[in-house]
């Protein structure tokens, strides 16, 4: 049960797993997650199903190694099995055809605008790809989104691949030479979505954002995903992922991020001495 | 221990100044001697009241008449007839309000003989004699039901079910069975390995579980209608209820829900053994007045709280929670802030509460649910200083399900509707506990369980 098909490394900071997984993959449908425990004592780790195999009954997660769960995840291998594994969950991507739509994927975030580019550009519209990063060799899975885009920018912090800047930088460039943009879709760091959440708000431009707060159950039942949205109070796992970016209260978010910075520092070091690092 | 006169056998408890500081269960229950002693109250009567202030109809003289003999076994099949969990009914019953309010010693001045402790105590004695082997069920009938939830409803629904011969999968989102029981009642009155046994019983009898299933995403309800001849939803009430008052998602601001998952689940009290976190300041309020209330207040103190107020907005008569927890809370120094009211949580400027406006209530006429109605008192708010704060004050229905089901019925609130016998609007679909109900329970969901799994019965038969 939840074996691992296989591993691979994207990046320097950030490991994809193939997961086996029929039910999952066979229910999934683009924008949904899933969690996942590594062993009993784990927590449990929510991650965006960044594609799916039919013929092997298996997902793909990409993620970024960024604390003490996520290393160890990284740590397994082919082979290795997962103690849980439940999904998919949130609600899909409303897929339709909106004309033409800007898919933004910052960082770790050209994971999870895949699929969603993917089934919107088969769903007829004109999709055009932003990717960001800080350097190159943080950028992944260009060809990929390229062969689901009818054009594909980039830009690196650095500028050590495409455009020198922000992704946000980009996308005005291209609406203010001209380009018709009917919807956008943004994932990925919380400052970029809402850099780009600013700037559509300008140009009046329905945009979307998939958040990704502290979560527990993922299934509705703790409240701890909670998020303004449109001075509403919404349960990010059920009512969301994706959200109206313009109605999202983006500060709250921040702040509800960094609860536990102390206890995750404290684990992660925890780790690091057990495994001698 | 002999209680004085005509008082229950007094059971032992861990002493308060210990407890708090570890999650061990707080009553050790009956020794054999006690609960001889207990069992010779009784008066074995002809036609017992006591009986009838039981949910599921326990054959309450019939038990207690075998732990007076010595004879434990028999014991224990009588209390199993009428239910599958006597080690967690024991415990978390409220029977001040059931069983025991009913016992004839009432009328003539005396307490009541104590059938939950009793009943712990056979429901004790044969987890830790571990009968194996396969209980007794029927022939195969080979009809197939899905229980959807592992709470005590569907857990209760499988038992009987499975008994009668059918085949039974129980469909569970989370990663451990058991629905409340896992995740919201602490280790400290229910030990997660009581609930183990207890549902290991239930895979004994054939029933298979399947976990990190959600029902409505990761199978949708119409396939399991298609793949079984009858489906049970038992989902319950895990809904949790907010204040709707400015500030409630500054950090710091639990649900009752999340704080017992992340401590009961996840074992947050273990942390960093176990990965997941939980965080108590030296002031913590924990708003509402039930069982999930008492048990938050008392989990707070546990993680290292200096101080654990229960802000209830009535008074101490009105309290919803059992009067046995409510002791155990003022014993371990729990304090409680009545007759006030939250209308704000105040932030530090920083997105982590610091406090709470409340204002101070008094007790007006009597409102629908018979309890006085209190109403704010004019110009009396104030503000206490709050490090974190819990929200208990209650659960409606998880909608994910039901909205995937359109043409399922149900009532304003949400809940499924469902008749007395478990049937709801969808042929050979039945459903029972706090989904139904709303937040009621422990045997209250047993006993629809088991009520739907007759008719479940009834209805495949033909
Ligand atoms: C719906 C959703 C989809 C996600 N998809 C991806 C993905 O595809 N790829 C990816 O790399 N990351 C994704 N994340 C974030 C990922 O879950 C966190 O990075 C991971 O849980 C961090 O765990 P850690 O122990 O390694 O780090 P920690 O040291 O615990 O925390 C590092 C950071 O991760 C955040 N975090 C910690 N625990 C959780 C949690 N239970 N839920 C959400 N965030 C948490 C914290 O705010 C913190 O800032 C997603 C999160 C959500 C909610
Ligand atoms: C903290 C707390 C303390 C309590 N203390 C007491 C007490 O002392 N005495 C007492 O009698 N009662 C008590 N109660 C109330 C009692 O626990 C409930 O009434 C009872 O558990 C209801 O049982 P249920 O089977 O209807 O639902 P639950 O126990 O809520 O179980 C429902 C299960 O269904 C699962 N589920 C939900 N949706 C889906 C889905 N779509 N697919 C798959 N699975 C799903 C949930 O994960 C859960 O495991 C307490 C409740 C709480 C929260
Ligand atoms: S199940 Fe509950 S109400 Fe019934 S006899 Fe046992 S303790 Fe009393
Ligand atoms: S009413 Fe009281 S004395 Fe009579 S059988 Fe029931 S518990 Fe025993
Ligand atoms: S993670 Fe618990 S309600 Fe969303």
């Amino acid at each position: 049960m939840n074996k691992i098909l296989s591993r691979e490394r994207v990046h320097s900071e950030a490991i994809m797993l193939e997961v086996k997984s029929p039910r999952i993959a066979e229910s999934y449908r683009p924008g949904q997650f899933i969690i996942l425990r590594i062993h009993e004592r784990g927590e449990r780790i929510p991650l965006t199903v960044a594609d799916v195999d039919m013929d092997e009954g298996s997902i793909s997660l990409i993620f970024q190694e960024v604390g003490k769960s996520t290393k160890e995840l990284a740590s397994l291998g082919g082979g290795d099995e997962l103690r849980d594994l439940l999904g998919p969950l949130g609600r899909p991507s409303e897929i339709r055809d909106y004309g033409t739509v800007a898919c933004v994927g910052g960082g770790i975030g050209a994971a999870p605008i895949y699929p969603i580019a993917k089934a919107l550009h088969d769903e007829g519209n004109r999709v055009v790809s932003i990717l960001g990063a800080r350097c190159d060799e943080l950028l992944f899975w260009r060809e990929r989104i390229e062969r689901v885009s009818d054009s594909l920018h980039v830009t690196t912090d650095d500028g050590s691949c495409g455009r020198k800047g922000f992704v946000t930088d980009q996308l005005r460039d291209l609406i203010d030479d001209g380009l018709e943009v009917n919807r956008v879709v943004a994932i990925g760091p919380l400052v970029m979505m809402s850099a780009v959440s600013e700037l559509t708000r300008e140009y009046g431009i329905e945009t979307v954002v998939s958040l990704n707060p502290v979560m527990v159950d993922g299934t509705g039942m703790c409240g701890s995903c909670r998020v303004t949205v449109n001075g509403e109070t919404r349960f990010a796992c059920v009512d969301g992922p994706e959200f109206n970016a313009h109605e999202v209260d983006f500060n709250e978010l921040f702040h509800r991020h960094g609860f536990y910075l102390r206890e995750e520092e404290c684990s992660l070091k925890r780790y690091l001495e057990r495994c001698g690092k | 221990m002999r209680g004085a006169g005509g008082g229950k056998t007094r059971v032992r408890k861990q002493k308060p100044r210990d407890r708090i500081k570890n999650f061990r269960e707080v009553s050790l229950g009956y020794t054999v001697e006690d609960a001889v002693g207990e069992a010779s109250r009784c008066l074995c009567c002809k036609t017992p009241s006591c009986v009838e202030g039981c949910p599921v109809g326990v054959d309450i003289p019939g038990f207690v008449k075998h732990i007076k003999e010595k004879d434990f076994d028999k014991a224990a099949d009588r209390l199993r007839e009428r239910n599958s969990f006597p080690a967690v009914c024991g415990r978390v019953c409220p029977q001040e309000n059931q069983c025991e309010i009913y016992c004839v010693l009432s009328k003539t001045g005396r307490e009541p003989v104590s059938v939950g402790r009793l009943e712990r105590f056979v429901g004790d004695w044969l987890i830790n004699k571990k009968r194996d082997g396969k209980p007794v069920t029927s022939d195969s009938t080979g009809k197939r039901v899905a229980v959807i939830g592992s709470g005590p409803a569907g857990l209760s629904c499988a038992s009987e079910l499975a008994r009668e011969g059918y085949s039974v999968v129980v469909f569970e989102s989370l990663h451990k069975p058991g629905g409340v029981l896992s995740y919201g009642i602490p280790e400290f009155r229910l030990p997660g390995d009581v609930v183990d046994s207890e549902i290991d019983y239930i895979k004994r009898l054939g029933v298979e579980f399947r976990l990190n299933y959600l029902v409505g995403r990761t199978v949708s309800f119409n396939d399991l209608r298609r793949d079984f001849d009858a489906v049970f939803i038992g989902t319950g009430a895990g809904l949790p209820y907010f204040l709707g008052i400015p500030g409630e998602n500054l950090n710091g601001v639990y649900s009752a829900n999340e704080f017992l998952t992340r401590v009961n689940l996840m074992k947050a009290y273990l942390f960093p053994e176990y990965d997941t976190p939980v965080k108590v300041g030296s002031r913590v309020a924990v708003v509402g007045g039930g069982n999930v209330a008492m048990d938050s207040a008392r989990v707070a103190l546990r993680l290292g709280a200096g101080e654990v107020h229960v802000v209830y907005r009535r008074s101490r008569e009105e309290l919803p929670a059992r009067q046995e927890e409510v002791v155990n809370a003022v014993e371990e120094g729990v304090l409680f802030d009545y007759l006030t009211n939250p209308v704000e949580f105040l932030g530090d400027g920083e997105g982590n509460v610091s406090g709470l406006r409340c204002v101070r209530m008094e007790l007006g006429e009597p409102d629908s649910s018979g309890r006085r109605r209190p109403v704010p008192l004019e110009g009396s708010g104030f503000v206490s200083d709050f490090d974190t704060v819990v929200v208990a004050i209650g659960q409606g229905p998880n909608p994910l399900l039901p909205s995937t089901v359109p043409d399922l019925e149900l009532n304003d609130g949400g809940n499924i509707k469902a008749d007395p016998d478990g049937r709801t609007s969808l042929e050979r679909v039945y459903a029972g506990g706090d989904i139904v109900t709303g937040a009621a329970t422990v045997i209250s969901a047993m006993a629809a369980g088991k009520k739907a799994a007759q008719s479940i019965h009834e209805d495949l038969k033909t």
